[in-house]
């Protein structure tokens, strides 16, 4: 009975459910100091999750809920992915909602919301229909709107969530009548039947299809934040505080690859030829723009920002390579890109101190001579980030460019390792600002980098990771490629 | 017991000698960052010695067991890495590597030695950066997998960055930024070259010997070509694609500089011979007028430059470039010689001389870089003008760098000699004309060279620092010794190098010849 229960795909999601409820009302009801309660409550939670995640792993692909719910590979390491990255980014919050003056915090809210967001994440990834798909993705949003929202006091981060929020709304609608259409073309909204009516088409589509298709891509793009729609990135990365920003940057990366998997790959396979470009010019576009106007950023914030967008553009990329290799790399890619930024942004946020933030790249200045353990940390996540072996960052770069080479697009290779080589420098730049210059001589930057023993901890597991899958990438590039190698969608 | 498990070891050993070279002294940089804060810089110089000891000391067996007669990869190891991608740890040497690797070992000893009173700042972690410098070079030279070969060239970035970053000069940040960005920009494309090839080889692995029997068409040798040649290039540098070398030598720290002189520039040549001749013959054969046209810009151009330089490390980092550009004539000019004279032998010699130059240029090159850093550690100062009479306080430094500068210009004897005689002897198979325009680099190189020395070690003492400075001391005493008989040994009897390659840069030729049409 019990090895039933756990063999039951939807459980993760109806425990991590429950134990949020729980949270909730323990917030309610018990006294506790700087939430010291619900952190511990929310970390269980993940963990548990994640433990019943596990517990899945044998169970063959299959579709539950009226075929609103789909347990497959894909599923199981984008779960997986997101509930860790969920982890370390309780680990970093707490170290930041530590560093505050304990006045205005609502750190309880955070874990409450935030684990709100990694449930809406989990849909998202076994979503098998449009509505439960749209159902997840507002889950996921809408905690994160109130997250950015928290500091509400402060000018730029009451404007970066009513951007957030204004942009985000207007994408849900862009997606939300791009359902409609293809639920109009093919009378279906269950993902799998829809790839089947448009499969026995025969390549003949109406033209409704494919304006569905253009929003259904456009909210795709504005939710993983790529160009053109990636207006809001910027201001929200630099006007969040430190934790929320983290999470922002790192798990809903990968549940908008979810998205983008279940809709593009499982849903509209047929339409292959019509959303290839689309997405290519998208990519390209992002990964330009991106590196290049990462490079005049002063504001460290921002400055991963626009680097958010142009990783990005290559995450897009192996889904363009359009075979099983390439979407295979992507999700490699970005479970790599999302350790990266966390390790990043959780640096910015141990290197912070209770009245000294860090704001601009220049706020690291010296951090060899102050630290050189962070600063080591500091330099793998960007020489991860830039691409330069032997670190994860090389190997993510290096799929998919193999996974476009394969498919003779040599000339996109060409472009993304050049724009690579672009991006490099302000990555680069960082490293130059932390190792070959002196701290200034300010009280603040002088005295010594304080930082809680756990938060450590995780930053130097993070960033070891890194340098870990680097030099042994075989393992969870065979785990993303075997998510992808058979056809896990069950035969109705 | 004690017995068998010594045997297992040894067998061990033997098995994983690269591997051993290769983790050795990364291991011993990780040690000297740990067993030493800023405030025990003398641990991390120890550590660091030892280490670099023990490597020079793996060297030994590797010298006894390396069969020079065979022209395949000895010492070989093969480890599945990366299977999803068909990526193998592979390690290997031959002819061509093994010199290479000694003299990679051989130059971080040098720096170890020469920074040991030199470097204050940060000790710990600039033995650490040298030491990760050699195993990265190591690997470079003893990869077989071009996946493999290509993580240990672009991780090489790393510590030359920081290195060239923290214990440089005062314009050390824009040096190491622009060496940083040519040089990734440069091997960049050749990733893309690589993986293209392993797409097409015939187990889809990455193996650099399963690349040479495969078959491509003109246009895609062209490609390849052009996307090796400007990482080469970068690397050797070859003009135009070398302003990022004299900033970077002058703004490096000395053993930053000797590093770049004597093993990073080498990467060029060996990439040439490793990669580009035999993978793309048929392109190299249609090019080599290029290649041979840029070899003689880098050779007359460069000299010429160099004799207008003001700073001394900026006129050894352009005589470097127009050493380098006989690498880059060496191995090109044999596709005219071939087609002139029927003498293999004499094409051959053009490819073993542009590998003895390599090697000579890094000793050469390699000492009187340590040597002007010494004077800049002591006056403070890289401006020839700034010197004067040096020979009268410091008459030991004043011999050794004359010796040095012998061996620059080309002087027989010392070691400089060889590898330009040898390739201007079969150039002159080819054509008449090459030969002259390359031969006036005995006349320039020369010029700067001893112009230079003039200025600084005779003439009237310049200031009184000069006036009361000391010579030489004991670790820097060893460490030209130690290039003193390098230079004149191999300048001397060049025997040992010579047999050392000859197969192997043998069954390079063969395959540079062949057609993949």
């Amino acid at each position: 009975m019990l090895v039933q229960l756990l063999k039951f795909p939807a459980l993760p999601e109806i425990a991590l459910l429950i134990m949020i409820c729980v949270v909730l009302l323990l917030d309610l009801f018990v006294k506790q100091k700087r939430a010291l309660l619900s952190y511990v409550m929310a970390q269980l939670s993940l963990v548990v999750t994640l433990c019943f995640v596990f517990c899945l792993h044998l169970v063959p692909a299959q579709v539950i809920f009226r075929q609103q719910f789909v347990w497959d590979s894909v599923a199981y390491c984008i779960k997986l992915t997101v509930l860790i990255l969920g982890i370390f980014i309780f680990i970093y919050a707490r170290d930041a909602m530590g560093k505050k003056p304990p006045k205005p915090v609502y750190s309880s809210e955070f874990y409450v919301l935030g684990l709100f967001s990694i449930l809406g994440m989990l849909i998202v990834t076994s979503a098998n229909s449009l509505l439960s798909l749209y159902l997840g993705l507002e889950l996921l949003s809408f905690p994160l709107y109130a997250l950015v929202a928290t500091e509400r006091w402060q000018a730029n981060s009451a404007e970066a969530a009513m951007k957030y929020f204004i942009l985000g709304a207007l994408a849900s609608g862009l997606l939300l009548y791009g359902f409609s259409l293809v639920y109009g073309t093919t009378h279906s909204l269950v993902i799998s039947a829809i790839s089947q009516t448009l499969s026995h088409a025969g390549g003949q589509f109406s033209i409704i299809l494919s304006i569905g298709l253009i929003f259904i891509i456009g909210g795709i793009a504005f939710k993983l934040g790529a160009v053109p729609f990636q207006s809001w990135v910027p201001d929200v990365y630099q006007g969040a505080t430190t934790p929320i920003t983290l999470f922002i940057g790192s798990a809903p990366k990968v549940a908008g690859l979810a998205l983008a998997i279940r809709l593009l790959i499982d849903a509209l396979p047929s339409l292959h030829q019509q959303w290839q470009p689309l997405l290519a010019i998208i990519a390209i576009a992002s990964f330009c723009l991106g590196n290049l106007v990462a490079i005049i950023q002063t504001n460290l914030k921002r400055m991963l920002a626009y680097s958010a967008i142009a990783h990005i553009g290559y995450i897009l990329l192996g889904i363009v390579a359009g075979t099983p290799l390439g979407y295979a790399m992507s999700l490699f890619y970005v479970s790599s890109y999302a350790l990266m930024a966390m390790g990043a942004f959780g640096l910015i946020i141990l290197v912070s101190q209770a009245n000294y933030e860090i704001e601009q790249i220049d706020d690291l200045r010296g951090l060899n001579a102050r630290h050189p353990w962070l600063a080591l940390l500091m330099l793998v996540i960007m020489f991860s980030m830039a691409g330069i072996p032997p670190t994860v960052g090389f190997f993510a770069k290096m799929g998919i460019l193999q996974a476009l080479i394969s498919v003779d697009q040599v000339w996109l290779a060409t472009l993304a390792i050049i724009f690579a080589i672009i991006g490099s420098y302000y990555y680069i730049y960082v490293v130059k600002v932390m190792y070959f210059e002196e701290p200034t001589p300010t009280i603040q930057a002088l005295q010594p980098v304080q930082v809680s023993r756990v938060a450590y901890l995780a930053l130097s597991i993070n960033a070891i990771l890194l340098l870990v899958f680097g030099l042994f990438p075989n393992w969870i590039m065979w785990l993303a490629k075997s998510a992808f190698s058979v056809i896990n969608y069950p035969i109705y | 017991m004690f017995l068998i498990l010594i045997s297992q070891l040894s067998l061990f050993f033997k098995d994983h000698i690269l591997s051993l070279l290769i983790f050795l002294p990364i291991t011993g940089a990780c040690c000297a960052i740990v067993v030493s804060g800023d405030a025990h810089p003398q641990r991390a110089r120890i550590v660091a010695l030892i280490t670099s000891l023990c490597s020079m000391v793996l060297c030994i067996p590797i010298y006894l067991g390396f069969n020079p007669g065979l022209s395949t990869m000895q010492f070989q190891e093969n480890v599945p890495w990366i299977p999803i991608f068909h990526v193998n740890y592979g390690l290997g040497v031959d002819g061509i590597s093994l010199p290479l690797i000694f003299l990679s070992i051989f130059t971080t000893l040098l720096v170890i030695l020469s920074a040991w009173r030199s470097v204050h700042l940060r000790v710990a972690q600039y033995m650490a950066a040298f030491l990760l410098m050699q195993a990265m070079m190591v690997g470079t030279f003893a990869a077989t997998d071009s996946i493999l070969f290509y993580i240990f060239w672009e991780a090489m970035l790393i510590p030359m960055y920081l290195s060239i970053g923290v214990w440089g000069s005062s314009n050390r940040s824009y040096a190491s930024i622009k060496f940083f960005l040519y040089t990734f920009f440069g091997s960049a494309l050749m990733l893309i070259a690589l993986l293209y090839l392993g797409l097409h080889s015939a187990n889809h692995d990455f193996y650099i010997a399963s690349f040479y029997p495969l078959k491509l068409s003109m246009s895609e040798q062209i490609w390849i070509f052009f996307a090796f040649l400007i990482a080469f290039a970068v690397k050797i540098p070859m003009w135009p694609l070398h302003t990022w070398l004299p900033d970077a030598h002058t703004e490096a720290p000395a053993g930053g500089s000797v590093v770049l002189a004597a093993l990073m520039l080498k990467l060029g040549g060996y990439g040439f011979l490793r990669f580009s001749l035999p993978i793309v013959p048929d392109a190299s054969r249609l090019l080599d007028g290029v290649m041979i046209a840029l070899a003689l810009i880098a050779i007359v151009y460069i000299g010429i430059v160099a004799l207008a330089q003001v700073d001394m490390k900026r006129l050894i980092a352009y005589s470097s470039i127009a050493h380098m550009g006989f690498v880059v004539l060496g191995c090109f000019i044999l596709f005219s010689i071939t087609k002139h004279v029927q003498d293999i032998s004499m094409a051959q010699m053009s490819l073993e001389g542009a590998m003895v130059q390599m090697i000579s240029h890094a000793f050469s090159s390699g000492a009187m870089f340590l040597a002007v850093g010494m004077l800049a550690y002591r006056f403070r100062s890289r401006l020839i003008k700034d010197y004067g009479g040096l020979a009268l306080r410091m008459p030991l430094l004043a011999a050794f760098f004359m010796l040095f500068a012998m061996s620059n210009v080309g002087l027989p004897g010392t070691a400089g000699f060889v590898g330009e005689f040898m390739i201007l002897m079969s150039a002159m198979q080819a054509s008449f004309w090459i030969t002259t325009i390359a031969a006036s680099t005995l006349v320039l190189s020369a010029a700067y060279t001893l112009y230079m020395y003039k200025r600084v070690f005779y003439g009237e003492v310049s200031s009184p620092l000069i006036a009361n400075s000391k010579d030489i001391h004991g670790f820097e005493k060893l460490v030209f010794i130690l290039l003193t008989v390098a230079i004149v040994f191999f300048g001397v009897y060049p025997k040992p190098l010579l047999t050392l390659m000859h197969a192997a840069i043998g069954s390079i030729f063969q395959l540079s010849l062949q057609t993949k049409l």
